[in-house]
């Protein structure tokens, strides 16, 4: 159909109406939508992972980056190991690494302690079952828990190939040792994990676990970044992952 | 039609009153849970899904019975199941109710149930899930009111709900399915990672329901003035025994592939079940009570012998119920989180609040039936009396 200068006219007017209304319609329905400005020292990145190293024992006993994490983030210490909350915690190396040891496995693996956490999956299979989008990937590859909308039906926990999610079975306030009032507690019935440490990354700090690591068994950075600590390791380094078979893409690297 | 509900016996209001005694105590421990959170249940990090999820499976199984009615006598004109189709409908109705408020008493934030209405992901099964459930249920209500109401009138059911009617049939595939797929898709979880998981849902859907719907057919015969017959039972017991064999046929299938390509995440569950993991044994003696329960029921069944006398009947179609509801209840949900993904061994069982508040949620879904069946046999007690 050829346009007719009547329909153009018609179009043109609605335009110009549309256009006009437009403020109106912003100041009447609270066009506040404030512009969250981002922090000048913030940290970004495109693809954050965490880099372990298996060969730097870590010393007996030390929990420098268990502890830092779970007061920084409000994780209570729950009385009935049923009930427990963990982000980041200790495996032995055939329970982080199953069906990856064997006989004559080099002793001090053997012995020594893994740090595991949550993976930040490139492919999470606890994103792809939320039934609510109350888990989620961010662009930078932090894979994140909405506290608020988790129904706390768990798929999540079920989908989840490392055992990295726990649920608040009971609320978690009264079992926090001391609140830091900068993060926030969690309600019971909701799913939570390692967060990367998004909130520090924010404000241009390091995760709190990496940070915390006097032996610096811990490395985080941006994958994209060819210069970066982390791309620098796993140049030099062999490096294995938790269960790669599964094709989740785990972004925790193990050296070895 | 719902007066005549609120009319009967004792022995009816009794019934209903003990259900109610039932529910309420549920509810009271629900109340706990509420006010407490999932902490009360024996579920764990480790073992975070158990009995309430188990039921659910289970009962979305029971509700297939209605499909083995519809399809025989709208499909294939197999006029015996005419009588009885409302009773797998109304069975329906109740299964499908018990298994959506499974799902909520299972949840950390059931006051949250509706997000995933508000915001609706199509890459979740449970989405998926919730669609299907609701669907079927509705579908259920309104074909077995319709028709029943056409029957009381003496009049043919409106040609309106023929639709419905067919698709009710492929919808109930799609409930055993898409439940199915909850399990099947999950990377880590070795167990349930399978192909047959589907059809071993739908197998053993087929037994256990119609099992179910033969012991309630005893029981209304003997309670009631209505038969609803001995060729349209002995048919039921067919399709139980069918389903059964294949359904353990199925069952036979993982062991072969887990048992024969060896692989430690496939063997250790069926290990866990069989003979228990690094001393943990819980489920071994239901695991065995399942079996043998199993071969006995299919013993009975194929027996011509025994599948003809009524009472060697009604004891196989209670064999079939329980060790079906042991193999989908407590078996596949609860093992495939035994080992955990880390390989270690952490057991459940549940705790008496959890029991309770189950027991109140199948009372609820018993007193739905009671109802509905009351409703459906006062009808046609009246039609044929």
């Amino acid at each position: 159909m050829k346009p007719s200068r009547r329909g153009f006219l018609k179009i043109a007017g609605v335009s110009v109406l549309g256009a006009g209304v437009k403020p109106l319609v912003d100041a009447l329905a609270g066009a506040e939508t404030q512009k969250i400005s981002r922090d000048p020292k913030a940290k970004v990145g495109r693809r954050w992972a965490m880099v372990v190293d298996l060969k730097k024992p870590c010393p007996e006993g030390c929990r420098d980056c268990i502890e830092a994490c779970h007061s920084i983030h409000n994780v209570p210490s729950m009385p009935n190991p049923k009930d427990e909350v963990k982000w980041i915690w200790t495996e032995t190396f055939p329970h982080a690494f199953p069906g990856q040891d064997h006989e004559f496995l080099d002793e001090s693996l053997k012995r020594h302690p893994v740090i595991v956490m949550c993976n930040h999956c490139e492919n999470p299979p606890c994103v792809r079952v939320c039934p609510t989008k109350a888990t989620f990937k961010r662009e930078d590859g932090i894979v994140m828990m909405d506290y608020h909308r988790c129904i706390g039906c768990r798929f999540c926990m079920a989908g989840c190939p490392f055992g990295a999610r726990s649920l608040n079975w009971r609320d978690p306030r009264p079992f926090i040792k001391k609140t830091n009032r900068e993060f926030p507690t969690r309600t019971r019935g909701v799913v939570e994990k390692c967060n990367f440490c998004e909130e520090r990354l924010a404000r241009g700090l390091m995760p709190a676990c990496v940070e915390a690591c006097k032996e610096r068994v811990l490395a985080f950075g941006d994958l994209e970044d060819a210069e970066s600590d982390v791309r620098r390791l796993l140049r030099l380094r062999t490096a294995i992952r938790r269960k790669p078979q599964l094709g989740t893409g785990p972004q925790v690297y193990y050296l070895v | 039609m719902l007066e005549k509900a609120l009319v009967g016996s004792r022995r009816y209001y009794g019934w209903v009153a003990f259900l109610l005694v039932v529910m309420g105590v549920g509810f009271l421990c629900y109340l706990m849970q509420l006010r407490e959170g999932l902490g009360i249940t024996g579920m764990s990090r480790d073992v975070s899904w158990g009995l309430y999820i188990a039921q659910f499976t289970f009962l979305v199984g029971v509700a297939a019975s209605a499909v083995m009615l519809v399809l025989p006598y709208y499909l294939h004109h197999y006029k015996t199941f005419g009588r009885i189709t409302i009773l797998g409908e109304f069975l329906a109705v109740a299964a499908v109710a018990m298994c959506l408020t499974f799902i909520i008493v299972d949840l950390g934030q059931p006051a949250r149930a509706f997000n995933v209405l508000l915001y609706p992901t199509p890459n979740s099964i449970l989405f998926w899930d919730m669609i299907v459930l609701n669907g079927y249920l509705l579908l259920n209500i309104v074909i077995g009111w319709t028709v029943l109401g056409a029957e009381k009138k003496g009049l043919a059911p409106p040609s309106w709900v023929k639709p419905f009617i067919y698709i009710s049939i492929p919808w109930a595939i799609s409930i055993h399915t898409v439940t199915a797929f909850i399990y099947a898709g999950l990377p880590g979880r070795g167990f349930w990672l399978t192909a047959i998981m589907a059809p071993r849902f739908l197998s053993s859907a087929f037994a256990s329901g119609p099992a179910l719907l033969i012991l309630f057919c005893f029981i209304i015969r003997r309670l009631t003035k209505f038969d609803p017959g001995k060729e349209a039972i002995q048919t039921l017991a067919k399709i139980v025994t069918y389903a059964m064999i294949i359904s353990i046929f199925f069952v036979l299938m993982e062991l072969f592939t887990a048992f024969y390509s060896q692989i430690p995440e496939h063997t250790h569950h069926f290990l866990y079940l069989f003979v228990g993991l690094e001393g943990h044994t819980t489920l071994v003696p239901w695991w065995w009570a399942f079996m043998i329960m199993a071969v006995v029921s299919i013993y009975l069944l194929i027996n011509p012998k025994t599948r003809n006398n009524e009472v060697w009947l009604a004891v196989a179609c209670a064999l079939v119920f329980i060790s079906l509801w042991i193999e989908k209840g407590l078996g596949l949900v609860i093992t495939g989180f035994i080992p955990n993904p880390l390989d270690k061994v952490f057991e459940y069982s549940p705790t008496w609040p959890e029991v309770f508040i189950t027991l109140g949620v199948w009372a609820m879904g018993f007193l739905i039936l009671t109802v509905l069946y009351k409703i459906a046999i006062s009808i046609k007690e009246q039609r044929e009396g």
